[in-house]
């Protein structure tokens, strides 16, 4: 028994990423047919190149009719497939399996979430019939549990918490104030973020990503392949996706401090990557930030920081876009709301334009420095019941 | 014959000022305050909070049948007692039996309790209010009152046994309202003390003549009724010794319609002697007086919080809000997903958990599980779990957020995940509580609400409020 992973065996060629935001015009087959589209011209390919698909979506359609009628793929092999927030990741995860196993030369995995046409704040509600037991939680809610349980373990007060959770905010919205792909291009001073009407315990407004519609996409083939399409592929260095025994909200050793699917897929990529020092390796990260509690937890999850420390870390800057390890350089979930189906392969997008050095004028000095290797997380779910996936990509191949 | 052997009041803690429906409408509303069933409490609820604390004097007695009455029920059709046995974990076997619709059925489910010949509960619940600036609306008050009869033994004797009774019955439109009607009319004022203070004197006298007594021998009268004035005016003049008149305690609660005698029965146990005599007339469409003798354990039934302990221990809400419970206005809701009823069969499966907050505990590694699990949290043991009720239990809070985007009657939403002495953790909604005074360390205890009402169908369950000195936890 091992998670033996996939390193170096699969190599991305090419990529696609919609601008997210309220796209009042665009509906679910637009974004999908945008996305695709400008992934098959990254790569330069056309669509009947593609072998097999695999499309994530949690609300925005089901089956694979749902890619392949607006793109009118021929009788092609089309999943379609969710897993809460990581559902992008999933669906890159498994067409980069599918390539490594050497089923198909070339796939795509693509992600789409329309959350906007809902006409609610916050998401739509999913799922079977219950018996009305559950303690109906926002998602702020579930996150905001995280920000006393830290603070108390930590011994930071109410006071200096929230400063942690605003520069966490100020930093993202800052990264995507440069993105023209953000849905919110605009700094957002600390003060207004600080101030911003309160959601649920300590998080304001701005604490929390917002909601928004999208599209992402990439190309996969085996990585002795890459270089007939492209001179700067990325390879797949790690996949892994963990879910959790869903035992934090009924069991009492679980303090709402850490995500322990989180620790236990970071440990699994790094395995997989070869990486001992993540913090000292990665060029950068794009990690989950659906609130500013839960990036910070993760750069203790992820092994940017020693426990209880990854407050001094933010408060010092260590995440900024200069910093020593960007986290969420192009804006995060923060600047680009969170269309569910596509967060996880925008997070790979911008790990595509960096580790290529194609980011403009968010470009990480890092990857100048020589560093090669991206990562990118999603998580799915609530605090001790979640999803957790963590993927490490790079610019070269192994020696 | 059967007694009382164990009661319960529960007194919602909230209390309206009648002032403030005075300044809000511009019209007098008199002085004090009644007691108002919270966004999330229904006269099932309240009298599921009335049995427990009943029933916690009695561990070992399983009554064989459950009475609940009520002019207010949550649901017709269907019936309401079964949730109540369901809260409360009774046995199957226990028959669960409303009788609604009516004030004076508060009379009669205890008589029948007390007839039954078997351990008997009879649980009493109203959540009174009328149209805004209206008397009712002023003067009703919501409590439940439960208890618990059965013949008194050496381990669990009576507090009290009814020496006689007596009813008198007659057909006047005095006080109305029809199914679905949001509030109900009265004849004139005048009219009703005409028809009921003959009643009432005919039963009282009746029933000192059965139990060969004078009115001078009462040492407690309590009358209860929903016409204030006839009430008031039958005990003035029923011939009993001076400060044996009981306050009716509506300056603070207001009259709480079908619970109302219970209660100032209650409240009555919690103030007599042994050998009191104490009796109770209730004056709804007719009159039902009980005299009753408090026996030497009266002072050993009385709960943890007395009624006049709940009735000093409210907190006030304001007028919108109450009008915003009751339903009188109409507020606008968050752009948030409709709350969804649950699903029958669901609930069905899960009635010992929903209802009776029964969770599991691992027979291999003692590990304890809400809602109750097949696999184990802790060891993995399969299929090793026994039931285990923690209605009972406190807890404390181990974290908690207010969630100001929630759907709620009552924003914001205070959830807090807890634990349980003795092990077990549960994430659930606080209630009862004041969002800027919750702290990590907290203790809690559980009480039986509704959470919401969607698509015509109560959700029934659990929630945690603050354990604090006055309360009834």
């Amino acid at each position: 028994m091992a998670s033996n992973g996939i390193r170096d065996r699969v190599a991305i060629i090419g990529m696609g990423c919609t601008p997210f935001g309220e796209h009042w015009d665009k509906s679910v087959n637009d974004l999908l047919v945008d996305a695709a589209t400008e992934a098959l011209n990254s790569a330069g390919v056309p669509i009947d190149a593609v072998d097999a698909f695999w499309l994530g979506t949690l609300f925005s359609g089901q089956s694979g009719l749902t890619l392949s009628r607006p793109l009118k793929i021929d009788y092609k092999p089309v999943s379609r497939l969710e897993n809460y927030c990581a559902t992008g990741s999933e669906a890159f995860r498994n067409a980069c399996y599918a390539v490594a196993c050497g089923a198909y030369d070339m796939a795509m995995a693509i992600g789409v979430e329309k959350l906007k046409d809902s006409g609610i704040s916050g998401l739509p509600n999913i799922g079977a019939p219950e018996d009305g037991t559950k303690a109906g939680l926002t998602a702020p809610a579930m996150f905001s549990l995280l920000a006393p349980a830290y603070a108390k373990k930590y011994g930071l007060d109410e006071a200096l918490l929230k400063d942690v959770m605003t520069r966490i905010a100020w930093k993202n919205h800052k990264n995507g104030a440069l993105n023209p792909r953000a849905q919110f291009r605009k700094e957002v001073a600390k003060d207004v973020i600080a101030r911003s009407p309160l959601v649920a315990g300590p998080l304001g407004i701005f604490d929390c990503s917002g909601v928004s519609d999208g599209s992402a996409a990439a190309v996969i083939v085996r990585a002795e392949d890459a270089h007939k399409y492209t001179d700067k592929p990325l390879f797949v260095k790690a996949l892994s996706f963990i879910a959790g025994p869903a035992t934090g909200p009924i069991d009492p050793d679980y303090d709402y401090t850490t995500f322990h699917e989180v620790v236990a897929s970071a440990a699994d990529a790094y395995r997989q990557a070869g990486i001992k020092d993540p913090r000292a390796e990665l060029a950068m990260a794009e990690v989950h930030d659906c609130f500013t509690p839960t990036e910070l937890i993760l750069m203790e999850d992820l092994g940017f920081a020693a426990r209880g420390t990854a407050w001094k870390e933010v408060l010092a800057g260590t995440y900024d876009l200069e910093g020593e390890l960007p986290v969420n350089p192009d804006g995060g979930l923060k600047s680009f709301g969170h269309p569910i189906g596509a967060s996880g392969l925008r997070m790979l997008f911008e790990a595509w334009l960096q580790l290529r050095g194609e980011a403009g004028k968010r470009q990480i000095p890092s990857v100048a420095r020589g560093r090669k290797l991206a990562l990118t997380h999603n998580l799915g779910g609530a605090p001790g019941e979640c999803v957790s996936f963590v993927s490490v990509v790079g610019s070269e191949p192994s020696a | 014959m059967n007694g009382i052997v164990a009661y319960g009041v529960y007194l919602p803690c909230h209390r309206l000022d009648r002032k403030a429906i005075g300044e809000a409408l511009g019209v007098p509303a008199g002085k004090g305050t009644r007691a108002v069933a919270s966004y999330d409490e229904d006269t099932t609820s309240l009298a599921v909070e009335a049995a427990r604390v009943a029933l916690r004097r009695a561990p070992g007695l399983s009554p064989a049948a459950l009475y609940f009455a009520t002019a207010e029920p949550g649901y017709l059709d269907k019936t309401n007692a079964t949730a109540i046995h369901a809260a409360l974990d009774l046995p199957q076997t226990v028959g669960a039996f409303d009788m609604l619709g009516s004030i004076r059925s508060g009379a009669g489910a205890l008589r029948a309790a007390l007839d039954a010949g078997r351990p008997t509960l009879a649980a009493l619940s109203d959540i009174r209010t009328g149209l805004p600036g209206g008397g009712d609306e002023r003067d009703g008050g919501d409590a439940a009152v439960a208890f618990l009869c059965a013949p008194g033994t050496v381990s669990l004797p009576a507090l009290a046994e009814p020496i006689a009774w007596a009813s008198a019955s007659a057909e006047f439109l005095e006080r109305w309202r029809r199914p679905g009607d949001r509030a109900s009319r009265q004849w004139e004022e005048r009219f009703g003390e005409h028809a009921y203070l003959p009643l009432g004197e005919a039963a009282i006298a009746e029933a000192l003549k059965q139990a060969g007594l004078t009115a001078q021998a009462i040492d407690h009268l309590v009358v209860a009724g929903p016409h204030g004035r006839a009430a008031k005016r039958l005990a003035a003049g029923a011939g009993t010794k001076p400060g044996a008149v009981a306050d009716d305690l509506t300056g603070v609660i207001g009259n709480t319609g079908t619970a109302h005698a219970g209660v100032l029965l209650a409240d009555a146990l919690e103030r007599a002697k042994p050998d009191d005599l104490i009796a109770v007339v209730s004056l709804a469409d007719g009159a039902d007086v009980t005299i009753w003798k408090a026996t030497a354990a009266v002072a050993a039934g009385r709960p943890a919080a007395t009624v006049a302990q709940q009735a000093a221990s409210g907190r006030p809400v304001p007028y919108a809000t109450f009008l915003t419970w009751r339903g009188f206005l109409d507020r606008e809701p968050p752009r948030r997903p409709d709350p969804q009823p649950p699903a029958a069969p669901p609930a069905f499966r899960a009635e010992a958990w929903k209802f009776g907050f029964t969770g599991s505990r691992c027979q291999a590694c003692g590990a304890r599980h809400l809602p109750p699990q097949r696999v184990c949290l802790k060891c993995r043991a399969v299929d090793r779990m026994a039931p285990e009720r923690l209605a009972d239990v406190p807890a404390s809070i181990a974290t908690f957020s207010v969630d100001r985007l929630a759907y709620s009657l009552s924003p914001p939403v205070v959830v807090a995940v807890i634990d349980f002495e003795g092990g077990g953790r549960f994430q659930c909604e606080l209630t009862d509580v004041d969002p800027r005074a919750v702290a990590i360390g907290d203790r809690v205890s559980m009480t039986f609400r509704r959470l919401i009402t969607a698509q015509g169908v109560h959700n029934y369950f659990w929630k945690a409020r603050p354990i604090t000195a006055g309360g009834t936890a």
